[in-house]
């Protein structure tokens, strides 16, 4: 009986918990995003404005892409060029549009091992890396940093189309996990301007190169095709991408900053 | 209530006689107990005796199908799974569940569909009877050795059977509590429920026996009526049992 | 070493400010693992009684499937669920993904075998006592299951505290199926794994020290009340 009673109290728990307030959402982000603060920004004031929840999935830009391809969530906003363009292409996506850039920066021991501090390109830092030999750690992930640096390595030579020697080590991990494997094993690692500043585990781990054009970080929000799944929130996702292209979006990511440095710069037209 | 169910038994004893025709017993191959042919009658109060390891529990147990049969056979006036309903067991070693007394005693009844209400009232007449009336609160399990054995007895009789198997239900009660269990038991038999106990109690033994069998070596080394038995026992086993010297 | 103990500062602060933000992902904890050992219960303690009481042919190579099945790597389980209730997949229309159904469903996956074979042991040990009296008794298979489950729910709780230990500290499957959404599927471990990408290991400690906390709160309290059911012991 009394068993009969907990059942009872569960499934009324499941069955009411279930019940969603407001309209919400699903945007799956990048770890690089959610990780820079800006989401904590951005949230309250879309549910202000629009009286929206936006339900976040942090995930690498391999599983958002794969999330919106699935039709798991409404729009996806990510930053990897020629995935999203493929993304397009496959007719899993409307449209895509540019809603801000950051950077990409090189990390490293303080003691900076290879030397890259002063170098001029970001492929020339990778190349005294790979002729240090000196540890490495990769995202692996199949996620918009790791696509970035994947491009970066094709560069570099002596090392194939991607590093295979011991000292570049592939963790398959976020930003973050990536970050604290970085800083245990005090390595160089790529890590997006926002996730580094953010970063609360540094070690002896420190900003060594950044500034190459080469590694602006363009975000894009990507609505999921309805037609391919009529099941999504078109409206609400055109209603969302509106609001992060318009002027209150533009204020709050001009406003953002963390110790001084403006993290991420709007440029969506 | 009860008593006025079983008393019409007498007429309407369909699961009796029960028969064994060279019943076997085996374990992992050996040969335990048998063959034996026995039939126990439509009516009275079969003991079965005969020293320690010569076979009365198995003999028991496979005529309530608790053991699996070898060879032979055993028959009543039921298929088996029917007949079994209609028969109960008293454990040599009781078998207490994790229950309060009345609800083990109930246990039989709440099995066959009884509401529980009217389970627990038939059980603590039961207890009553058997001299656990003081004791319906307590766990099972914590009960001594000899109110276990009472226990037992209560929830073999609640259901009424038509026959009841009893392996040496008094090992471990005191003379005054026998004597009760002994008249409870003289009752259900003038119920109209048949009687099978083993005991190595000679003056049970006498004072109950209608007929005996005598077990010796896993066989039935000699069996009749109870007066024959133990006035002349045919066997010179039988007779240095009876006179209480080591049977070899 | 300081850490540790910034994580156990930080997880006084969390605990005594009662900081809504927690109280809701301890909520949500509780009730997904709950839910989940409750149902999970529901069929592992069964399913364990009856693989007791049954004889059949299979019955010696189901055993050791399901004693296999506990080991289950809840990432592969979480995987499998997620292709299940993905729009792509057979269930999608169902919607029920990124949701704490999902995570629920994910664990009561992870949970059953657990729960059912250690069922399996400890009422294999009654069977053995009550084997003869119920065949005597011509119980029925159902009733045979059902004695054993009732005079064995003692060591049965056991079983359920520890599909609610592995639950409640799982993350693979349920950071796959349920999203670690903020305000709808964040849980404590995904909340854990979070701080701990962030680099904010202190947090990450408290909330882990409020974990065990809230682990070792409901083991006492399942005993606590079990206990008091019945006033004697056996
Ligand atoms: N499961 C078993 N495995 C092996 N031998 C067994 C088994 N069960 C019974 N036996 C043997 O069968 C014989 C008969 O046993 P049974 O229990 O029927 O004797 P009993 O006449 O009831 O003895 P007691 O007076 O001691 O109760 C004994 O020698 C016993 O050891
Ligand atoms: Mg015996």
């Amino acid at each position: 009986m009394n068993l009969k009673k907990t059942l009872a109290a569960v499934l009324a728990i499941l069955v009411y918990g279930q019940i969603a307030m407001a309209d919400d959402i699903r945007l799956a982000v990048t770890t690089s995003f959610h990780n820079s603060g800006l989401s904590d920004v951005l949230l309250p004031e879309i549910k202000a404005d629009l009286d929206l929840e936006v339900k976040l999935l942090v995930v690498g830009t391999g599983q958002a892409l794969r999330l919106g391809k699935a039709g798991d969530v409404d729009a996806i906003l990510v930053h990897s060029r020629k995935a999203e363009l493929a993304f397009l292409e496959g007719g899993f996506g409307t449209h895509r549009r540019e809603i801000m850039f950051n950077d990409f920066v090189l990390i490293g021991p303080s003691a900076d091992p290879a030397g890259i501090a002063g170098v001029k390109t970001a492929v020339e830092a990778l190349q005294k890396i790979a002729g240090a030999k000196a540890s490495f750690v990769s995202r692996g992930d199949d996620s918009g940093t790791h696509k970035k640096e994947a491009m970066l390595w094709q560069g570099v030579k002596g090392v194939g189309d991607v590093p295979t020697q011991g000292w570049y080590r592939a963790v398959g991990a976020g930003m973050g996990a990536s970050l604290n494997t970085a800083s245990g094993m005090n390595a160089y690692i790529m890590a997006d301007r926002a996730s580094w500043l953010k970063f609360g585990n540094k070690g002896d781990l420190t900003l060594l190169f950044s500034g190459d054009p080469v590694l602006f970080n363009q975000y894009a929000y990507l609505p999921v095709n309805p037609e391919l799944h009529p099941h999504v929130k078109k409206e609400l996702a055109v209603k969302l991408e509106n609001w992060l292209a318009g002027p209150k979006a533009e204020k709050l990511i001009s406003d953002y900053k963390i110790g001084g440095e403006l993290l991420f710069t709007f440029n969506a037209k | 209530m009860l008593q006025s169910e079983t008393a019409q038994k007498t007429v309407h004893n369909t699961i009796l006689p029960l028969t064994l025709t060279g019943a076997i017993a085996k374990i992992r191959g050996k040969t335990i107990v048998g063959p034996i042919n026995l039939t126990i009658g439509p009516q009275g109060f079969t003991i079965v005796m005969g020293p320690n390891g010569s076979g009365k529990t198995t003999l028991l147990r496979l005529m309530h199908g608790l053991q699996r049969i070898s060879g032979g056979t055993v028959t009543c006036g039921l298929p088996d799974a029917q007949a079994r309903v209609r028969q109960s067991y008293v454990f040599q070693t009781p078998i207490m569940m994790r229950r309060i007394v009345v609800d083990s005693i109930a246990y039989p009844l709440r099995l066959r569909g009884v509401d529980k209400k009217t389970a627990r009232t038939k059980a603590t007449d039961w207890a009553e009877r058997v001299g656990l009336g003081h004791a319906l609160d307590r766990p099972a399990p914590v009960l001594s050795g000899g109110e276990k054995q009472k226990l037992s007895l209560a929830r073999a009789l609640i259901s009424g059977p038509d026959i009841l198997f009893l392996d040496e239900p008094c090992a471990n009660l005191d003379g005054r509590a026998t004597r009760e269990i002994e008249t409870i038991l003289r009752q259900a038999q003038a119920e109209g429920t048949r009687l099978v106990m083993a005991t190595h109690d000679m003056g049970q033994a006498r004072r109950l026996a209608s007929d005996v069998v005598f077990m010796y070596g896993g066989c039935v080394h000699e069996t009749g009526p109870a007066t024959a038995f133990f006035s002349g026992p045919t066997t010179p086993q039988a007779a240095a049992f009876i006179s209480g010297d080591i049977v070899e | 070493m300081n850490e540790i103990t910034q994580g156990l500062a930080e997880a006084g602060r969390l605990i005594f400010s009662l900081d809504p933000d927690l109280l809701e992902i301890v909520a949500l904890s509780l009730r997904v693992t709950l839910s989940a050992v409750v149902i999970a219960s529901a069929i592992g303690l069964p399913l364990g009684a009856w693989l007791v009481v049954n004889r059949f042919r299979f019955r010696r190579h189901t055993i050791a499937v399901l004693n296999a099945l506990m080991g289950l790597p809840p990432v592969v389980v979480g995987l499998v669920v997620y292709m299940l209730l993905s729009r792509a997949g057979p269930f999608g229309v169902l919607d029920l993904l990124f949701t704490p159904t999902a995570m629920i469903i994910a664990q009561v996956i992870i949970i059953t075998p657990l729960i059912a074979s250690i069922s399996h042991q400890t009422i294999r040990d009654l069977w053995a006592e009550y084997h003869d009296l119920l065949i005597s008794l011509s119980a029925t298979r159902r009733q045979r299951i059902a004695a054993l489950l009732w005079d064995g729910r003692r060591a049965l709780l056991t079983a359920m505290l520890a599909g609610f230990g592995r639950g409640i500290g799982e993350v693979g499957a349920i950071m796959i199926v349920g999203g670690n959404i903020d305000h709808s599927t964040r849980v404590l471990t995904t909340a854990i794994s979070l701080e701990t990408g962030k680099g904010n290991f202190a947090f990450a400690m408290g909330l882990g020290f409020v974990l065990i906390a809230l682990a070792v709160l409901v083991n006492l309290t399942i005993h606590s009340l079990s206990r008091t059911e019945r006033a004697s012991v056996w």
